[in-house]
């Protein structure tokens, strides 16, 4: 994982200077670039919990309206990403977007035939090893079709630092454009999420879909539609996720495991919170980012790898449904 | 028409019991008892708490207040397997039985709290293993012969008709040797010849083995038949409480459930 | 016609309850053993040792201890490679500061330790299930990937991260070549397997399928579910460790932490799922459909006289493992091993079809 840039010197690098010793100007200075330097990592954070709330964000639905947790989110991520990136290369992007689209479409369709039909009403185990068995075929599947170099995404997505409160802080804060876009986009599709869940006859639809396969069914719920509709619109979110994630990254095929990051996600935020995804990414991020940063060089680096799942642990076992989740109740 | 027996004190007491859920109120101040080898009925309408009961005296649910008296001991909550470490049994209305294991090895799982063989003797099936697993084999053999499940013994549960079903989940609440055994609707979606045969099993078990039984049922025919005494419940709260004459009189009882006199 | 019951009277249930009371099946299964101890290494070459039947057996060692967790209990767990680690890395270091200390007595210890570990990692089983455990085990893969990785004592301080284990003695016997090694194998998967048979046909076991199949229930008749589930995860762990340890010294020779990484973990899964949730048998299978699919798809184009890469044949191996795992689920969710009984029973009824 690269390490967080900076413009200040880390706390630890400045010594043994004792703020108290410096003139008053000088330790708020101090002060002052420390804090500018905290800011930064936070900052940071959020924004990779941001990338991390796309991936959740699809994981949520296909769980709100389907009762799977599906485990092939992340392969889905790779698989729409490297499809657009391929298509560019042999058509303008307007097209190469439609087409994509079509074939997360198909992708939805092949699922909801091949694999949820077959297996409705089992047991959610035997469905979520299913979406590991999706995960693995999709995961070869996409890079027998489409290759497996890394491949650069450029949408045209301005890039370039910007730099912000430089009144404030001497300097300035570091935050990426493109981050910023990532958020903002983000910030839009939990919207529309929301609204559709809230508002539409769909929406009200998955959720019953999402409580009990059965007694939706019995009330007429056209059950694969549904399901056809859900996973069609995890395929879009997957898409968009891969799309700021492949510009920032490249598109590779690691790009499937960090999406792994995902479910420490969802377990924070509460399966079935759309918003949830979104605060449990920013959470996760940050925490991230902040441990890396600040412990990181005590006890030899690379808590990113296990800090999220970690903390998920913890949540597991002090409040398993999540910060905005459902509770579960098990009648006897 | 109950038998003579030598029905003991009280063996469970029930005292002011309220259980609640979120706002739901499934139980309020319920007090009753249950004499040493009788056989109790709770009845009432859907709704009205019966398994909730059932659950609270198992450990299952913890009331929020009141108390359980059980062979001397009063405890407000418990955890189910200390229930049936103190010899309570139960069965339930949806079969709870192990669907993956086959009718005799369901039976020897009811035995687990009799066995005692170590971790080692059991990894290497000498001595204390071995012999504790005929032992305890014999124990299961007596009671799949006393309830006629022979034939069954080496399906898998999942492959039975409910009827013979639930004749196994009885077969492993016996298995455990209790000194309480609790029966949730045993006879729910039988046709008459079954229920005649859980009749009889029900009453060879309180006749041989002495067991109290406390037993929630729909068929009023059973009920009257059946027990001893009989607890009547309504939204939660008993409504009657006496000998079976006794509440087939019960105005109240009439009202919330029975209908016409009988 | 061949397999039947029928003429097999047993008069005590001890001699009911004897492993194989059917008389085909013990001459099978005899047979089979004898095969493998002394008719596989007269015909076998090194090649077929070292690429084939050495990681089977390892495999089907930890493919069997996840089996008793996932299959019998019913506790999912993506750690095992963590699991793996903790075994080779115990045996490595036993065998490196305690002096004298053999390497196979080393095994067994190296297992006890993943015992520890595995009962620390099994404690969130108690609040959680499903795959909610699932990710629970995966923050122990990735905690083990960077305690090994990170912390050099495990290491020895080597430089590069990787390590090279000492040889396998006992009482001057050396097992170094290929032939020797199978018989080690061989000797542990045959012994630890039947441990598992006892451990699963007796009281332990019993309770472990109780808790898989209803747990609420299992509690009530007085299965604490503590207990059932702890020492799931710890005869589990112990069967990983030790098969972690023999992966390492006795297949790889020498390694760094991601031999153990989580797509170990997924592999060993799939053996599971593949070869048949709760079944000895199936750990087997499945074990040996997986060490055998890449090397047939190696095989395949050549047979066809197609030109693949490497990385096309690895993709296509993701494939076919995730179409196995999802038709597996749909068609036979108890794996190989089902379809092994349903063949045994038609072999009752032959020549008659039902």
């Amino acid at each position: 994982m690269p390490k967080a840039t900076r413009s200040f010197p880390l706390p630890e690098e400045v010594g043994a200077v004792h703020t108290s010793r410096l003139t008053p100007h000088a330790s708020r200075q101090r002060v002052a670039q420390t804090m500018g330097f905290f800011l930064e990592v936070l900052i940071g954070g959020l924004m990779a919990g941001v990338l991390y709330s796309l991936v959740a964000l699809g994981l949520v639905l296909i769980f709100k309206a389907s009762g799977v947790f599906n485990f092939a989110q992340g392969a889905m991520v790779l698989f729409a990403a490297l499809s657009l990136v391929r298509l560019m290369e042999k058509m303008p992007l307007p097209l190469a977007l439609l087409v994509t689209c079509v074939i997360m479409f198909i992708l939805a369709y092949a699922i909801e035939r091949l694999v949820l039909r077959p297996l409705v009403n089992q047991p959610g185990i035997s469905l979520f090893m299913a979406t590991l068995g999706i995960t693995f075929f999709l995961e070869g599947f996409g890079q027998t079709l489409w290759g497996s170099d890394i491949y650069k995404l450029d949408l045209g997505i301005p890039k370039q630092p910007l730099i912000i409160l430089d009144n404030v802080f001497n300097g300035g804060i570091l935050v990426g454009s493109d981050d910023l876009f990532a958020t903002v986009v983000s910030g839009a599709l939990v919207v529309v999420l929301a609204i559709f869940f809230q508002k539409t006859r769909i929406g009200r639809a998955l959720r019953a879909v999402a409580d009990d396969h059965q007694a939706a069914q019995s009330i007429g719920i056209p059950l694969n539609q549904i399901w056809l509709i859900v996973w069609t619109v995890a395929g879009l979110v997957a898409l968009v996720a891969g799309i700021i994630w492949g510009s920032r990254l490249g598109v590779q095929f690691s790009l499937s495991l960090i999406a792994l990051k995902a479910l420490p996600v969802v377990i924070l935020g509460g399966f079935t919170s759309v918003p949830g995804a979104i605060i449990g990414g920013l959470i996760i991020g940050v925490g991230e980012k902040m441990s890396e940063v600040y412990l990181g060089p005590h006890i030899g680096g690379g808590i990113e790898n296990w800090f999220a799942y970690t903390l998920a642990l913890a949540f597991l076992l002090i409040r398993p449904e999540g910060l905005f989740g459902e509770k579960i109740i098990d009648r006897v | 028409m109950a038998q003579a027996r030598n029905i003991g004190e009280a063996v469970l007491r029930i005292d002011g019991i309220s259980l609640a859920f979120g706002g739901v109120k499934a139980l309020t101040d319920v007090s009753f008892d249950v004499r040493e080898h009788e056989i109790r009925a709770i009845i009432g309408p859907n709704g009205a708490g019966k398994s909730s009961l059932l659950n609270v005296i198992n450990g299952v649910y913890h009331p929020q207040q009141g108390s359980i008296t059980f062979k001397g001991v009063t405890r407000r909550q418990m955890r189910p397997h200390e229930a049936a470490r103190q010899g309570i049994a139960r069965t339930f209305q949806n079969i709870a039985l192990f669907k993956g294991m086959s009718v005799l090895d369901n039976i020897m799982t009811g035995r687990n709290l009799k066995m005692h063989a170590g971790f080692l003797a059991q990894a290497f099936w000498y001595g204390p293993a071995r012999n504790e697993e005929i032992a305890h084999r014999l124990v299961v053999e007596r009671i799949i012969d006393f309830l006629q499940i022979e034939a069954i013994r080496k399906t898998p549960v999942g492959r039975l008709p409910y009827g013979m079903q639930k004749r196994v989940e009885l077969a492993r609440a016996l298995a455990a040797e209790p000194s309480m055994l609790l029966l949730d609707e045993p006879m729910a979606g039988m046709n008459v010849e079954e229920k005649e045969d859980m009749c009889r099993f029900i009453l060879d078990v309180n006749d041989e083995f002495g067991t109290t039984i406390v037993l929630i049922e729909h068929d009023m025919g059973v009920v009257m038949d059946l027990s001893d005494r009989v607890v009547v419940l309504d939204y939660g709260r008993k409504i009657g409480d006496g000998t079976p004459d006794e509440v087939r009189s019960n105005q109240a009882v009439i009202d919330a459930y029975l209908g016409v006199q009988h | 016609m061949f397999y039947r019951e029928v003429g097999e009277f047993k008069s005590t249930y001890a001699q009911e309850q004897v492993l194989l009371p059917i008389r085909q099946d013990r001459y099978f299964v005899w047979s089979l053993v004898l095969f493998a101890f002394i008719a596989v290494p007269l015909f076998a070459n090194a090649y077929w040792f070292s690429a084939i039947l050495i990681p089977f057996l390892i495999l089907s060692l930890a493919a069997l201890g996840l089996n008793l967790l996932v299959g019998y209990c019913g506790q999912i767990s993506l750690g095992t490679g963590g699991f793996m680690a903790v075994g080779a890395y115990a045996a490595y270091n036993l065998c490196l500061r305690v002096p004298g200390l053999n390497p196979i007595v080393a095994f067994l210890l190296a297992g006890g330790c993943a015992t520890l570990v595995g009962i620390f990692f099994g404690i969130p089983s108690l609040r959680i299930k499903g795959f909610y455990l699932a990710v629970a085990t995966l923050a122990a893969q990735f905690f083990l990937d960077w305690v090994f990785s990170r912390i050099a004592w495990f290491t020895n301080y080597t430089p590069s991260g990787s390590l090279n284990a000492p040889a396998i003695t006992l009482f001057d016997f050396t097992f170094d070549t290929p032939l020797r090694k199978y018989i080690l194998c061989l000797a542990f998967a045959t012994a630890f397997a039947l441990l598992a048979r006892n451990l699963v046909r007796g009281r332990l076991g019993r309770s472990w399928m109780a808790i898989r199949d209803m747990d609420v229930a299992a509690e009530i008749i007085g299965i604490r579910p503590l207990y059932a589930k702890l020492s799931a995860f710890a005869v589990s762990s112990f069967f990983i460790g030790v098969a972690g340890a023999l992966w390492a010294f006795v297949h790889l020779g020498s390694w760094e932490p991601l031999a153990f990484d989580v797509n170990r973990s997924f592999s060993l899964l799939f053996m599971v799922i593949i070869g048949g949730l709760g079944s000895i048998l199936g750990s087997f299978l499945g074990a040996a459909f997986i060490t055998l699919l890449p090397l047939f798809l190696n095989q395949l184009p050549a047979w066809l006289g197609l030109h693949w890469s490497t990385a096309l044949i690895s993709h296509l191996e993701s494939m076919i493992f995730g179409a196995l795992i999802v038709f597996f689920l749909i068609v036979e969710p108890l794996g190989l091993a089902r379809l092994w009984r349903i063949a045994k029973e038609k072999l009752r009824l032959w020549p008659f079809p039902h």
